[in-house]
């Protein structure tokens, strides 16, 4: 029995999501005047860069059966602390290094906690999102910081081969995380504790450095992400990207990665990020109205969070089934016990 | 002295995958008789009780209750038949008082509403009968263990149960407690109540009890009805007495130098320090009842659980076996009990399960996977252990346990560990994969790795060991040399109270 093709809803979950994307995507073409169209398509991949990047390390808290709710605020304050810096000193290296060890330290922060002292991540990070928020506040002193150098505002605008450096930016992401959860012995390591972290632990896997430097790369990526969003709209504004870990956590689970652990692909949170992006730029085009939105926003997360629901249980089905041997077999166990 | 038959078990069977739990068990308990139920560990008792309880519904065969034959289907089902168990594991809710403990399920209310007086009432008058002093406001959670005992006791007697089974009740009741459990069950015979005492403890079951039913692998072995001509010899000799099945096929070898010494090691779940060396090629086997300390012990040595005292030496050097990782570093490796919840990445393939340990061994400082070399040696392991798998891309969930703990050897041989703490590596394999796996331990030790073989199946112990070592409550018991160990010497050291010789 454990012999037969992999089972269908295995299969499907994993090509599921690509299926609801090209459907999707067909359907809003179709339907929906001016979507399709190289300006549309340049403006829809421009506004996914936010979330699919910081979606390329939510995968992996998501894989190693954690989440960070921390990221919007971590978005907003590295915005913020890379302006101060460059208002006050007038180095566009030293802000952006400066944002970028704002992040790092609050995902430090998160993964200490988290894994010396065994603190529910959701508890850890909702409190860290509350703290960090209020010191992107303090930091700003309430008010947008605007960024006198005009050099820093080419990370946000600039293009490369005619692709904006936000896109690069995601794009690199997408290759880096996508390597390192496949190819190396960190990413494997990360989807085992994720599948049983106590097997996982038993078996020699470093459990606890794992999980500090897997929350310390989800607040460097949410770093640069605020850095960018920063360069983008040329100010640090604290009370930016409210929401967003509800984002991008929604993209990853559009993108079959398990919130219960150890299952995650690339090709998916690529596949969620633009399932999310799709849905948000139809909205725009057709002009609906943001209330709706909200609305439309949460059915996709209800739906997704549903889907991944049906697959563990599929998941679940498999194991018990697997766990229950054919009648044949345990006849068998009896006449030799007897 | 006895009444009409209360209780009966006629023909009752029950199978699990891989196990006959019951095979045909009959026997019967009369009002106002006490029934000790006797046996190893998997000899059926708990399967008998979760018959009863509802819990487990039989194959074959049907259980009378007062001459009405009942299937019970859920366990309000056979509440409401007048049945109680008492559990080992309390089915008690911490965060509620005792009195909202005790009258669970059966609140007096008016209109939805809780008569708080009228509970506490009712529930100091059954703690006045247990003779407890417990206070029916205090938290259960706040209690001993033995003191939760007594409520789930006194849940019993509230529902006025006709039939009472107790599982193992005193193993966590202090002397006072158990002299209280003995009254209230001399109090529940003369009342014409039939009851079902399942215990280890020979002093008790003599003490206690009225007849006693032995079982041995899921049989009815023996009733003794008249307790004053029984023997705690003939006891003894009736639980262990079976030959051995030739599936282990014994290898005698040459062993080697001392290989790991273990001194005074103390820590959680050990109740005195234990000392212990172990020779390289060696197969020691570990036996003792569930609850004896063998996990406990094994993962002290693996560094998964910190120890408190002690040290630990490998070929004569002292080891720091702080954490699993620098145990593994030093060629430990462990094969865990619970090999769902500690062993296997459950949805992770076959080759991955493999690979973990080896990717994973400190020395190692290669951040890329190389899956060629990694696919070719899972490859190699799964045809070496004859791990039943379509490929080693396959989720190891679907495979079935005996190709699963497989897989797990299979990994610590693709570390190259030289010294395995096995931890009931045969539970819930079926007879055929059971056989594989002890050719494979004696191909490990010829190879001159060094087996720990921790099971409280006695049988199997004497058929794979060199040498065995028995724990009881924490502790060892007694160490016995293969040619000395004998079913009736390693029940005596097991089990608690039964005089050694």
């Amino acid at each position: 029995m454990a012999q037969s093709s992999p089972p269908l809803l295995r299969r499907l979950g994993a090509a599921g999501p690509l299926l609801i994307f090209v459907v999707l995507f067909a359907l809003l073409s179709v339907f929906v005047p001016d979507f399709f169209g190289v300006r549309n398509m340049r403006g829809l991949v421009l506004s996914v860069t936010l979330v699919g990047t910081i979606a390329t390390t939510m995968m992996l808290v998501l894989a190693l059966r954690e989440v960070d709710l921390s990221v919007g605020s971590i978005t907003a304050l590295s915005g913020v602390v890379c302006a101060v810096v460059i208002a006050s000193t007038g180095s566009v290296a030293g802000g952006v290094l400066a944002g970028l060890a704002a992040g790092g330290a609050v995902g430090l922060v998160n993964g200490l906690v988290i894994a010396r002292l065994k603190v529910n991540s959701l508890i850890v990070t909702l409190a860290m999102m509350e703290i960090v928020r209020g010191l992107a506040f303090l930091a700003s002193g309430g008010e947008a910081v605007s960024i006198p150098a005009e050099r820093f505002y080419e990370l946000g605008s600039g293009t490369l081969l005619g692709i904006n450096y936000p896109i690069w930016i995601m794009i690199a992401c997408f290759m880096l995380f996508g390597v390192l959860l496949n190819r190396t012995v960190f990413g494997r390591n990360i989807l085992a504790i994720g599948g049983n972290p106590e097997a996982a632990r038993l078996a020699g896997v470093p459990v606890d450095s794992v999980r500090i430097t897997v929350f310390c790369l989800q607040g460097l990526i949410a770093g640069l992400a605020g850095i960018v969003l920063a360069a983008r709209i040329t100010s640090g504004q604290p009370n930016t990207s409210l929401g967003l870990e509800l984002a991008v956590i929604s993209a990853c689970v559009l993108g079959g990665v398990s919130l219960a652990g150890g299952v995650a692909t690339i090709t998916g949170v690529v596949i969620g990020v633009f399932i999310m992006g799709a849905a948000q730029n139809a909205l725009n085009l057709l002009d609906v109205p943001t209330f709706y939105q909200y609305v439309v926003r949460g059915g996709i997360l209800l739906a997704a969070v549903i889907f991944d629901r049906l697959r563990q249980a599929g998941g679940l089905r498999l194991a018990r089934r697997a766990a229950s041997p054919s009648p044949s077999q345990s006849s068998e166990k009896g006449s030799a016990t007897a | 002295m006895s009444g009409d038959i209360l209780l009966a078990y006629e023909g009752v069977g029950k199978r699990f995958p891989g196990v006959v739990a019951l095979d045909a068990v009959s026997f019967s308990v009369r009002a106002g008789e006490v029934r000790a139920l006797m046996g190893e560990n998997g000899a059926g008792k708990s399967t008998l009780l979760k018959i009863l309880a509802g819990e487990h519904r039989p194959d074959s065969g049907a259980i009378t209750i007062g001459g009405e034959d009942r299937i019970f289907v859920s366990p309000r089902d056979s509440q409401a038949a007048g049945i109680a168990i008492i559990h080992q594991e309390l089915h008690l809710a911490p965060d509620m008082s005792v009195a909202e403990n005790l009258l669970l399920g059966a609140f007096p209310a008016c209109a939805g509403f809780i008569r708080r007086g009228a509970m506490r009432a009712r529930a100091a008058g059954i703690l006045a009968r247990l003779g407890e002093d417990i206070d029916p406001d205090a938290r259960l959670g706040d209690l001993s263990i033995g003191k939760r005992q007594m409520v789930e006791i006194g849940k019993a007697l509230l529902r006025d149960a006709r039939i009472i089974a107790f599982d193992e009740p005193t193993s966590s009741l202090s002397a006072r407690e158990t002299e209280t459990l003995k009254r209230i069950i001399g109090e529940l015979r003369a009342d014409g109540r039939a009851i079902l005492y399942v215990s280890h403890r020979m002093e008790e079951v003599f003490a206690l009890a009225d007849s006693v039913t032995v079982l041995r692998d899921g049989r009815h072995v023996a009733d003794y009805l008249d307790m004053t001509r029984l023997t705690q010899d003939q006891l003894i000799a009736a639980m262990a007495g079976r030959t051995i099945a030739d599936i282990y096929d014994y290898r005698p070898r040459p062993l080697g130098d001392v290989h790991v010494e273990i001194d005074a090691i103390e820590g959680p779940g050990l109740s005195a320090p234990v000392t212990l060396s172990i020779r390289r090629g060696e197969i020691l086997g570990m036996f003792g009842l569930v609850g004896a300390g063998r996990s406990e012990l094994l993962k002290l040595i693996y560094g998964a659980e910190r120890p408190t005292a002690g040290s630990i030496r490998l070929d004569g050097g002292r080891l720091d076996a702080s954490s699993p990782r620098r145990a593994i570093a030093a060629g430990f490796a462990l094969c865990p009990e619970d090999r769902k919840g500690e062993g296997i990445v459950p949805l992770a393939a076959v080759a991955e399960n493999i690979a973990i340990a080896r990717r994973n061994l400190a020395d190692r400082r290669a951040p890329f996977i190389d899956r060629p070399a990694e696919t070719r040696e899972a490859g190699e392991m799964i045809g070496l252990m004859r791990v039943k798998t379509a490929s080693p891309a396959t989720a190891i969930a679907t495979l079935s346990g005996g190709n699963q703990q497989k897989a797990i050897i299979a990994r610590w041989l693709a570390a190259d560990a030289r010294i395995l703490l096995m931890d009931e590596p045969t539970r819930g394999i079926d007879v055929g994969a059971r056989s594989e796996i002890y050719a494979h331990i004696y191909r490990l030790a010829e190879a001159g790795r060094t087996i720990l073989f921790a099971s409280s199946d006695m049988p199997e112990v004497m058929g794979i060991a060199d040498r065995i070592v028995v724990m009881r409550d924490g502790a060892i018991s007694g160490v016995l040399a293969r040619a000395e160990a004998t079913a009736e010497r390693l029940l005596r050291l097991a089990l608690p109270d039964a005089a050694p010789r």
